[in-house]
């Protein structure tokens, strides 16, 4: 529904002071976000862009280094391993709780809402910290393992890529949830009591009927957890111990350690790209608002 | 749906009570941890202690960082609520086709990974004299707080019948007494909800922090990331208790008010 405003403000001729004049005044309302936005953010990002190719000198090296280079392809196909059984975990265990949420009343119900909403509250660094007390050698988990008898020495759990997908499994878990349980929530029940009165059984009802109709909360939250995952920096950096690097780590250690801000912005238009791409297929299937929950 | 219960169904509500225990058990390992009378991060043998309580409230090298989240926190949440919630008012007003595509835009920061959000503001802030500044602090993490008031606000906004502000209009209510007296009332839930999201995004910030800052800005993340990678500190143990003990009250006092409210049937 096109405004009045909408027009004055993409058309043309007018003298500026005049345009001005007959501008919705509640544009005035959206003025400080458009200068913090534009000014603060998207200049200061479309600057990066530019020195992934002006730094150190111009042209293309710094991406010629990404593409042929061993070790950042290295870092990149650990992030989408990682991320990808990040994921697939956290989908299907989400899914579950999504559905007890959806097929629950009461005190129960809301109980379960409530032991998913915490974790989000509780800061990631603290996560991590619990995480790497809880799973190192010395940790409880070991100690229990081995005083119940059930192996004789620590296993490994962290410092490498199983610690990094526990942590990262137990970030995700809730953004995996609230999608599938918005979607659940929305659907209607009596087509699953249709589909059960035409004679098909629990199992057909569920992965014809109900499975079908649930999965663009599912392909919301998958795209979710993919894109926190690629872009995770605290969890890989303290519970890989400095053996798994993820790209964003991957970025900071070039800025931050070796000082190659061209080669680090370089990392960083990549993950961007993919990032923005991924959310892009979301906001063209099932659109960003019923993503983002 | 309810009547009938398979075993099944018993069987999957198990396994999520496991996987709720696995998303809330890690947590509570830090209780003990924090008690411990040990120097180095252990679990305590029969023996307690507050020792570790002690550090954390005496001296600066904690209260020092607790003070500059708590500013930069409240700062951050500010700007945030009040840039974002204008903004969402204003293009619930005008609408359109610019509205939608300012609404994307309003996003973004939510949507860049924080790490490219870090490099770019880093870059920008050395520019204009913002790095390691409380004010360039606080400005990063209101751009990043600013699409969650933006989003909360709009969803508010939604439920709200647009032709009251016309009776306002008709009423003789200019602009600016329109959206003071009339459209914030109504959506004070939804900026409410959206300022506690961009407080508690400031407060956890760590990434764009860690680009933005170095010594004269050192917010609590800082203060525990870099104590978790130098050596584990029990003191961390009992900061991340005292956190999550303030999480926990604030979610059963939300609990408590939604059951209330449920019980009473009050409707606001």
């Amino acid at each position: 529904m096109p405004s009045p405003a909408d027009q004055t403000a993409s058309g043309s001729g007018a003298p500026l002071a005049h345009r001005l004049g007959r501008l919705d005044p509640y544009w005035w309302l959206v003025a400080p976000l458009l200068i913090v936005t534009i000014g603060l953010f998207l200049v200061p990002l479309f600057n990066i862009l530019l020195l992934s190719v002006t730094d150190p000198e111009p042209g293309l090296q710094n991406y010629e280094r990404l593409a042929t280079a061993s070790a950042p392809m290295r870092v990149f196909m650990t992030t989408l391993r990682i991320c990808a059984v990040t994921t697939v975990i956290a989908i299907v265990l989400g899914y579950c709780v999504a559905y007890a949420m959806a097929h629950l009343e009461g005190l129960h119900q809301r109980l379960l809402l409530v032991a998913v909403l915490i974790p989000l509250w509780v800061s990631v660094l603290v996560r991590a910290f619990s995480w790497l007390v809880l799973l190192r050698d010395q940790g409880p988990v070991n100690d229990w393992l081995i005083g119940a008898g059930l192996i004789d020495e620590p296993l490994k759990l962290v410092r490498n890529e199983l610690g990094v997908v526990i942590g990262m499994v137990h970030y995700l878990i809730p953004y995996a949830v609230l999608p599938i349980y918005a979607v659940m929530r929305g659907l209607d029940n009596r087509l699953l009591f249709a589909s059960r009165s035409l004679g098909a059984s629990p199992a057909t009802t569920f992965f014809r009927v109900y499975l079908p109709l649930t999965l663009p909360g599912v392909f919301a939250a998958m795209v979710i957890v993919f894109v926190f995952g690629l872009g995770f920096y605290v969890t890989p950096a303290v519970l890989g111990g400095g053996r798994v690097v993820m790209l964003a780590e991957s970025v900071s250690v070039a800025i931050l350690q070796t000082v190659r801000w061209g080669y680090g912005a370089a990392q960083s238009v990549v993950l961007l790209v993919l990032t923005l791409i991924l959310i892009g297929i979301m906001g063209r299937t099932v659109g960003l608002k019923r993503g983002f929950g | 749906m309810q009547s009938r219960r398979s075993p099944g169904f018993w069987l999957l509500i198990t396994l999520v009570w496991i996987v709720v225990g696995f998303l809330l058990a890690p947590m509570f390992i830090t209780v003990p941890i924090s008690l411990t009378p040990t120097r180095f991060v252990s679990m305590p043998d029969g023996e307690y202690s507050l020792r570790h309580y002690e550090t954390v409230f005496t001296g600066d090298a904690w209260l020092g960082p607790l003070g500059d989240s708590a500013m930069v926190g409240i700062g951050a949440t500010l700007i945030a609520t009040f840039v974002g919630g204008a903004a969402a008012i204003g293009l619930w007003r005008i609408g359109g086709r610019a509205a939608r595509i300012i609404g994307v835009l309003a996003l973004m920061p939510m949507i860049v990974p924080p790490i490219v959000t870090a490099l770019a503001l880093s870059r920008a802030w050395v520019t204009l004299g913002l790095f390691d500044t409380v004010i360039g602090v606080i400005l990063s993490h209101a751009i990043l707080g600013m699409p969650f008031v933006f989003m909360t606000t709009s969803a508010a906004l939604e439920g709200l019948d647009p032709r009251i502000v016309e009776a306002a209009r008709s009423l003789g209510a200019g602009p600016f007494r329109v959206v003071r007296d009339v459209i914030v009332p109504n959506v004070r839930a939804g900026l409410v909800t959206g300022g506690l999201f961009a407080f508690m995004i400031s407060w956890d910030e760590i990434i764009v922090t860690l680009f933005v800052s170095s010594r004269s800005v050192f917010t609590l993340p800082r203060k525990i990331w870099s104590d978790i990678r130098d050596n584990l500190d029990p003191a961390v143990a009992a900061v991340s208790t005292l956190m999550i003990v303030a999480t926990l009250v604030a979610a059963t006092l939300y609990l408590a008010r939604d059951l209330l409210r449920a019980r009473t049937g009050a409707t606001r």
